[in-house]
């Protein structure tokens, strides 16, 4: 054990500082939920894939660096002191990416992932349905093989960036005899596709985060289909793997709204103090996230050393998203009267993004497998619970 | 950056894991209570042999020369088969208190731990009572501002009986004859990192209390039938454990943290051992909680073995400072005016 920083990676962090201090935008962009701020953002990612920082853990050919999960941790820590822009292509970088990679053919790497890397291609999922949702096997949106085309017939929901992406990608039910798991295969979609109707849906701060996609009678072509029929169970639980894991929520992320936790209690002390769980709140946030950190370097270690992720990693989500609903509730607690308004809001005087942070918390215990679903997973694989 | 155990250092918890699951059982444990003094010379001797007493006395003197960092994970079986013996309180606080003194006296009695022929034990003031002075044959104790060494025949004790049947804790009485063997700014830092150490041994053996506490209630529910089901398959039930599962999941990476903090002397040390013990004994604590609750009426019996290791774990939490000590030294870093905080100030 050598909780040390190698110079090489001390080396790293400098340049990854100085690109983002010379690169991100001194305004803040709107938020990729609007159509000007989804372009605003869509350009950012072309500029970080032109200093070739977009995916620094994929392979360089791909216009990665190769990084390892240690410098990955480094350079989100950077990324996220500087309050760098939110990757509006997320689906694409950090879940589709990973997946292709693994499972996808020589041919559809060429065609996606340099597009998916600079921004030019955007990334929705279509996992759920009306019907299907923490129980993903009721998916019953049909994807028929007619010669070397599928033709698309459902409906899909909650597809975070749908709205304006121009891909998305999901599970399909290609065998209609089929029940469960079974006969469910992986499709990427382009939503400009004929057939394709997309719905906003407006999300707790009224802005379309997510949206329903009608399929009616959508061709896609056989080269989109990612892995072999039927077998879009599999590739979809190693997309999801990724998803719990490590890279959807890096450490960084809840580290900095801990340190600006800690900042809006400093400032606000006399108030926050007339509530004395307030301080230990704040003091309990700032040592999980710390905990997360501390945790996410030891596997990140061990992955390093050609170890393997195991049941424990279905606990990550649990922990993240709830000490982030926590940390907000606190803010909120400390903002007092002024918690409730808007960041423009004349009164605001300094209320600062606290408001669309904790409406945002909210979601965390819900999306990417509800939490109820996760302690089932924990209880179950991690503890050896009955079913 | 190198977060990890070395494959030496997973093999020795690997073999320590299954020679303290087969030797103290929970019969074994039981036994114990049943006696004067609740320690076993045998036991003892057998750990001494395994090298176990002398891990952190240096080679010179007949130890092994590891470091607390090498035992952290051995403090984790310890507390995971609930060890009444008092040997993470030898490996991790009173050898490296002698070794810090150094001189004649370490000397003297570091052989005769290494060997397993004495016991030495440490008192602070932090800590209302001693654990296990009535085995010492040595005893560091602190008064005020000064450490004194003291042998059986230099103090008195009264007994007072814990929650814990295993744990054994006495008021001292030192006599006049007890020496002094620290003073001043030397005493005060000596006793600073023994509270480090003391309270580090805590976070690791309430880390194996939990997962002990975990098994035992899988065990349970799995087998308990109600409803025609086990028990353990009503969500209710599972969320309980998988709640558990989480905060302890997230206790580990901040003790081994703080043993190699303790161990390479690193500044961050007294914050980082804070840390670790609030999270540790928070996720014992709810590992005790839920585990009672899931065992329902057995879990409120003597003769169910869950409590050998709630008791534990309760007294734990409280000793070798408590939360709202724990807390106020975090919060005298982290309410700083020049802290240092968030993303990349973790390893700083």
């Amino acid at each position: 054990m050598d909780l040390a920083y190698t110079e090489q990676q001390q080396a790293f962090r400098e340049e990854v500082r100085s690109w983002l201090a010379d690169n991100v935008p001194v305004e803040a962009l709107k938020s990729f939920d609007t159509e000007e701020g989804f372009t605003q953002h869509r350009a950012w990612e072309a500029t970080l894939n032109k200093g070739r920082w977009g995916m620094v853990t994929w392979p360089q050919v791909l216009g990665g660096r190769g990084c390892d999960l240690i410098e990955w941790l480094i350079f989100e820590e950077e990324y996220y002191k500087m309050r760098a822009p939110l990757r509006v292509n997320q689906n694409g970088i950090f879940l589709l990416g990973p997946t292709l990679m693994e499972y996808g053919t020589e041919e559809q790497k060429a065609r996606i992932l340099p597009k998916m890397a600079n921004g030019e291609e955007v990334w929705a999922q279509a996992w759920s349905e009306p019907n299907a949702g923490s129980d993903m096997a009721a998916i019953r949106t049909t994807a028929m093989l007619q010669g070397d085309k599928y033709i698309i017939n459902g409906q899909k929901t909650w597809s975070t960036r749908a709205v304006w992406a121009d891909w998305c990608f999901g599970m399909f039910r290609t065998d209609p005899q089929s029940e469960r798991h079974r006969g469910l295969t992986f499709i990427l979609v382009p939503l400009s596709s004929p057939g394709i109707t997309v719905r906003p849906i407006p999300q707790l701060d009224g802005l379309p985060g997510f949206a329903e996609i009608f399929f009616d009678n959508v061709e896609v072509g056989i080269e989109n289909r990612l892995g072999d029929e039927g077998a879009g169970w599999g590739v979809a639980m190693a997309t999801a793997g990724f998803e719990r894991g490590l890279m959807l929520r890096s450490p960084a992320r809840f580290q900095e709204t801990a340190r600006r936790l800690v900042e809006l209690y400093m400032a606000n002390r006399a108030s926050a103090d007339c509530d004395p769980a307030v301080k230990d709140a704040v003091l309990g946030a700032y040592l999980d996230a710390e905990s997360y950190c501390l945790a996410t370097y030891q596997t990140a270690c061990r992955l390093n050393k050609g170890g393997k992720i195991g049941a424990e990693s279905s606990t990550n989500k649990i922990f993240w998203s709830e000490l982030d609903q926590n940390m907000h509730a606190t803010a909120m607690s400390i903002l007092g009267a002024r918690a409730e308004l808007a960041a423009h809001a004349p009164a605001a005087n300094g209320v600062g993004t606290w408001l669309d942070g904790w409406l945002f918390s909210q979601s965390g215990p819900i999306y990417a497998g509800t939490n109820e679903v996760q302690r089932n997973i924990v209880a179950e694989r991690m503890l050896g619970m009955p079913r | 950056m190198d977060f990890t155990f070395s494959e030496d250092q997973l093999l020795f918890q690997e073999s320590v894991r299954d020679f303290l699951v087969n030797e103290v059982t929970p019969e074994r444990i039981r036994a114990s209570w049943l006696t004067d003094s609740g320690r076993e010379d045998a036991l003892w001797n057998q750990l001494a042999e395994l090298g176990l007493t002398g891990m952190t006395v240096s080679e010179a003197n007949g130890g092994l020369g590891m470091t607390v960092l090498d035992f952290v994970l051995l403090a984790q079986e310890c507390g995971y088969v609930g060890l009444p013996e008092p040997l993470v309180h030898t490996v991790m606080v009173a050898v490296p208190l002698l070794n810090d003194l150094g001189g004649e006296l370490a000397e003297q009695w570091l052989p005769k731990v290494a060997s397993g022929e004495a016991k030495v034990v440490v008192g602070l003031e932090q800590n209302l009572l001693v654990e296990d002075a009535h085995v010492a044959d040595l005893l560091l104790m602190q008064q005020g501002g000064t450490l004194y060494a003291a042998t059986p025949d230099q103090f008195s004790l009264c007994y007072s009986e814990s929650v814990d049947p295993s744990r054994k804790l006495f008021t001292v009485e030192l006599l006049d004859s007890a020496a002094p063997v620290a003073s001043g700014e030397q005493a005060a830092t000596l006793i600073a990192r023994t509270l480090n150490r003391g309270a580090l041994g805590c976070a690791a053996q309430v880390l194996g209390l939990a997962q002990r506490m975990i098994d035992l209630s899988v065990h349970y529910t799995g087998e308990r039938q109600q409803f025609g089901k086990p028990i353990g398959s009503f969500q209710a039930v599972k969320h309980h454990m998988a709640n558990v599962a989480v905060r302890l999941e997230y206790a580990k990476a901040p003790t081994h943290r703080a043993a190699y903090a303790v161990a390479t002397g690193q500044g961050v040390a007294a914050h980082a051992v804070s840390h670790a013990k609030l999270v540790a004994c928070e996720a014992a604590n709810l590992a005790a909680k839920n585990s009672v609750q899931v065992h329902g009426a057995m879990g409120y019996t003597w003769e169910v073995d869950l409590h050998i290791f709630m008791k534990k774990a309760w007294a734990l939490a409280n000793t070798w400072g408590d939360a709202g000590f724990h807390k106020t030294r975090i919060g005298e870093r982290v309410f700083a005016t020049d802290a240092v905080l968030g993303a990349g100030a973790t390893f700083v």
